[in-house]
């Protein structure tokens, strides 16, 4: 001890514990101040930013989709339609454990390696934060059960009802009216910030068909709604709501009736067929064969669909109507008279005489027509149309020119696309000097000449060109832009002022009555489709090589396999004395010409007779047109 | 006791002695506190209801554990103080053993060995510890010559830190601080020299850059870092502070009504009944009810200070200040850390969050402050 005890000083510790105490209580005042302040600063100060976090945090902007626009066909019939279905979707950000969750539903629903294969590509896809991916679509009522009752252990997995896509008519449109499915990839990079404001409700878009070509108005206008949710993204209430705009409905004028009969008329052989009503231009009906079940598409097509489908040979894909590019074959053969007769290359009664091949002068190559022995001495413009006579217009063609057929022919519609309000039409080839100089840096010959005169060589068509062509020929010269839809929303799509190819009347009626004689005399070509009619058809036949022929070898089909066969091709109009309709068929490696031909007489029956086998007074009018 | 003290206090003492005593005092009822943590008490209910969700599971067992606090806080007022400094020792040495248990016999929870089970009675040590830390520092201070010398002030500091360390490795950080603050409080209001202070406050500073830049790794630097600022880790740590400085700040003067909070009964606010009910009122009643809470604290701080003036000797002095600080402790280090001044560290609002026992140490608190103000000088009987 340096010292003794010291002694307690009451007095003076009580004086330190007073001191003491005062000074703590002067801190305490001025950490409650600080306190305060902070308070004031939150509450009062930057009150407005926190309000304004605290509303972002609990209202959440959604968008709610448009109800897509129906599609009719010109009596009314559906040939698109929403349907309720329930999908299972699973929203990511809210799931704990994806493999686990997928696990217990793979227990649950069998889902197989396919679906799970797509899920996971879809997952992969750019999407919004918090969209909901699916999983599944049209949920049976065990299933939707069963997810109910396992819902505790599914967190971020949801089943929501939804409208889908449905074609009624499965494979009968799919080439015309097309499908929808899921926005990929490329189409979401693709969007502008408009149109990804305004697909932020839908997950799918029109692909093929009108489906995509009219997109744009079968969309609609997205609503939204702010919604009020809880921490875990819960939607607890509505608190305000823009609706949205249902997309547009288009009434077609597309007849379902003449497309069943058009596409059972082909009997599973491949083909296509386009039917234009001659007054309006409008397109009663559009086949390809063979077709597929669109329905597949809407929710994603299985992987095994749809290499079963992109693999098949005969390529159900692929719509052969707008398409497909043959040799239009002797089809143009009266469009080329009437060439000849405007021209005056040729007239009414200006006869050859066949020895069933022609020559060019200073040339050694024989072409040779169809009937070996040729089809007489006094070969005319109707006998040669009738018969399908080569050698007339081997002649016609070499005299007529490149130049000159190749202008007319424009006029009807050839080398050019119709304007088809169905997307991926192709142009096709009707060649020119300039055409071929380009293509093959070649001049132009005068055998290419012959060539053309067959609709053969290098001219390429397809069938709703050829169609076109002929619906020309049927209004005597008047083109009008072919359209499947009439009617948008009720009112008439309009139709661009047609355009007209002045030919003298007298011309059209020997290229008519040439025409009728195809079908209507013994000799015709189409003479088989005669019997039984009610009305006089107007057609014409043709045949495209699709192996070409060497010279001097003669053409054996056995020889070939079936699908080196000619293409048959039949184009026609009906009636003669007052056309209403105009049809081009196509038969793939249909050989004979009379297997077209006889399709186009079931579709012309099929428009013009009644139930009852009588010729109808006029042709439908379209539902809900305005005309 | 020398005789001289004895008779130079007489006088001032006489005057209270003439006083009648009233029927409170004889039960060692401190009146004026006691209507003061009733109106806290019923804020703290009316508060939780809506902070947990609406339920009333959690008011009925905050119930429960208030009447157990209430009724031990009266028994505890009418204990002689001198009981508890007799036994203060004992005390503090049986809740070190414990803490010492905890760590071979501890249960967990959440990464945390912190409670320990007697015959299916789950308590923590460190509750204990909560009183009996300012008690043996307050007890060990009064027998001394103030203010203490440095050899005691090491003494002290050792009985403040070994409960500290333990209670900080458990690990608690929250209530670690307040431990030890608890002792420290009581060890400043015994005079600790200023020259002391300065000279630990000097060492911390002039300790730290060194650490700061030799010692510890780069992970150590960025969580102390986060702790600091926890809005810079968004989701982690900063996800709560953020949340509840909305849930404040959108409160604004008046509030968004009882139980129409949009962060806290939509679930944006994390903790909200337990350590972030302060974001609950303040979003609910506003910076109006904010004042109030303030104010009630302040005026129960007020009158535990009063209390501690008036004691009838050093050993009550230091205790009773040395809880009324503790208990402010508790209300900035929560309130700040809610208000995103302060790190996250888990400390609960006193009265109003929702808890078990931690009511009843705190309520014994309490109890322990009304003895030291109901105390009737010895001398005289």
């Amino acid at each position: 001890m340096r010292q003794p005890q010291q002694l307690k000083d009451h007095f003076r510790e009580a004086r330190i514990f007073r001191h003491r105490v005062v000074f703590t209580a002067l801190v305490l005042i001025v950490l409650m101040g600080v306190l305060v302040a902070r308070f004031y600063n939150l509450q009062v100060v930057n009150h407005a930013d926190y309000v304004t976090q605290s509303d972002r945090n609990r209202v959440h902007v959604q968008s709610i989709p448009p109800t897509r626009g129906l599609i009719y066909d010109r009596r009314g019939v559906l040939l698109a339609e929403n349907i309720p279905s329930y999908n299972l979707s699973i929203i990511k950000e809210r799931v704990d454990d994806l493999e686990q969750t997928l696990d217990v539903l793979k227990e649950l629903l069998s889902v197989d390696e396919d679906e799970l294969e797509k899920f996971h590509k879809r997952l992969g896809q750019r999407r919004r934060p918090f969209e909901a991916v699916p999983l599944r679509y049209r949920l049976k009522e065990d299933e939707i059960a069963r997810i109910a009752v396992n819902e505790y252990r599914l967190p971020g997995v949801e089943v929501e009802a939804q409208l889908i896509r449905h074609y009624p008519y499965g494979q009968l449109f799919a080439h015309s009216v097309g499908y929808v499915g899921r926005i990929n990839d490329r189409e979401l990079a693709a969007f502008d910030p408009e149109q990804y404001e305004r697909y932020s409700g839908t997950h799918i878009t029109g692909k093929i068909g009108l489906e995509k070509y009219y997109e744009s108005i079968l969309l609609g206008e997205v609503g939204h709604q702010n919604v009020e949710t809880n921490a875990r993204g819960q939607v607890l209430r509505v608190l305000d709501r823009t609706d949205p705009v249902p997309g547009a409905n288009l009434t077609l004028n597309l007849d379902a009736e003449l497309q069943k009969a058009a596409f059972e008329a082909f009997e599973g052989m491949r083909g296509a067929a386009v039917v234009i009503d001659t007054e309006t231009g409008g397109v009663l009906s559009m086949v390809s064969t063979p077709s597929f079940d669109p329905n597949l598409f809407v929710t994603g097509i299985s992987f095994k669909d749809y290499r079963a489908l992109n693999n098949s040979l005969d390529l159900p894909l692929f719509n052969r109507a707008l398409q497909a590019q043959y040799p239009p074959g002797s089809t143009v053969k009266p469009m080329l008279g009437l060439a000849g007769l405007h021209n005056g290359v040729i007239n009414k009664d200006y006869a050859i005489r066949d020895p069933g091949f022609y020559q060019l002068k200073g040339d050694e190559r024989i072409h040779r027509d169809w009937k070996p022995r040729g089809h007489g001495n006094h070969v005319n413009l109707k006998q040669a149309i009738a018969e399908s006579c080569d050698t007339y217009f081997w002649d016609l063609a070499f005299r007529t020119g490149i130049d000159r057929m190749h202008a007319f022919g424009v006029k009807f519609g050839l080398g050019s696309r119709t304007g088809v309000d169905v997307p991926s039409e192709r142009r096709g080839i009707w060649p020119s000097r300039e055409w071929k100089r380009g293509a093959r840096g070649l001049p132009w010959f005068p055998g290419d000449s012959l060539n053309m005169g067959l609709g053969q060589g290098d001219v390429l068509a397809t069938p709703i060109q050829l169609a076109l062509m002929t619906s020309t020929i049927a209004n005597r010269g008047e083109r009008k832009r072919p359209l499947l839809v009439n009617t948008i929303n009720g009112e008439v799509v309009p139709v661009d002022a047609p355009s007209q190819t002045h030919v003298s009347e007298q011309h059209w009626d020997t290229v008519f009555d040439a025409m009728e004689s195809v079908v209507h005399t013994v000799r015709g070509t189409a003479n088989v489709i005669r019997r039984g009619t009610k009305y006089q058809i107007a057609g014409k036949t043709g045949t495209a090589q699709v192996v070409a022929i060497k010279q001097g070898e003669k053409y054996d089909s056995e020889k070939l396999a079936e699908r080196h066969r000619d293409h048959a091709l039949f184009v026609a109009f009906a009636p003669v004395d007052k056309p209403r309709l105009a049809t081009a068929v196509l038969v793939e490696n249909g050989e004979k010409s009379s297997k077209a031909a006889k399709i186009a007489r079931k579709i012309l029956d099929q428009w013009l007779l009644d139930s009852e086998g009588q010729l109808t007074a006029a042709t439908p009018t379209v539902v809900g047109g305005a005309g | 006791m020398s005789s001289r003290d004895f008779l130079r206090r007489m006088p001032e003492a006489s005057r209270e002695l003439r006083r009648p005593i009233s029927l409170w005092q004889k039960f060692h009822i401190d009146l004026p506190l006691l209507i003061l943590l009733l109106a806290l008490t019923a804020f703290g209910l009316v508060v939780l209801y809506s902070a947990s969700g609406q339920e009333l599971y959690y008011v009925k067992r905050q119930g429960v554990f208030f009447l157990l606090a209430y009724g031990t806080m009266f028994a505890v007022a009418q204990i002689n103080i001198h009981v508890f400094q007799r036994w203060a020792p004992w005390v503090y040495l049986g809740g070190i053993v414990l803490l010492v248990l905890v760590i071979f016999m501890g249960i967990g929870a959440k990464g945390a060995q912190r409670w320990l089970s007697l015959g299916g009675f789950r308590f923590q040590p460190s509750e204990i510890l909560k009183l009996a830390v300012p008690i043996v520092v307050a007890s060990y201070l009064a027998g001394r010559v103030l203010p203490p010398r440095f050899g005691q002030v090491l003494m002290t500091l050792v009985l403040i830190f070994v409960p500290t360390y333990l209670i900080w490795k458990q690990p608690d950080l929250g209530t670690s601080i307040l431990i030890a603050s608890s002792g420290l409080v009581v060890l400043f209001m015994a005079g600790l020299r200023w020259r002391y202070i300065g000279g630990a406050v000097g060492a911390v500073l002039t300790g730290a850059w060194p650490m700061w830049q030799f010692v510890l790794h780069d992970y150590q630097r960025q969580r102390i870092l986060t702790m600091f600022d926890p809005e810079a880790d968004k989701l982690g740590a900063g996800w709560n502070i953020i949340q509840s400085k909305t849930a404040i700040g959108s409160g604004g003067v008046g509030g968004k009504g009882w139980l129409q909070g949009t962060q806290s009964q939509l679930d944006f606010l994390p903790e909200s009944h337990t350590d972030f009910i302060i974001a609950v009122l303040a979003e609910e009643f506003g910076l109006m009810g904010v004042l109030i809470l303030m104010g009630l604290y302040l005026l129960i701080i007020a009158r535990g200070l009063m209390i501690a003036l008036g004691a009838q000797d050093t050993f009550g002095k230091l205790l009773a200040s040395g809880i009324i600080v503790t208990f402010f402790i508790y209300i900035f280090v929560n309130m700040g850390m809610v208000a995103g001044l302060l790190p996250v560290v888990g400390v609960p609002l006193p009265m109003v969050s929702l808890g078990g026992t931690s009511i009843v140490t705190l309520m014994t608190g309490f109890g322990i402050l009304m003895a030291i103000g109901t105390e009737r000088r010895r001398v005289t009987a």
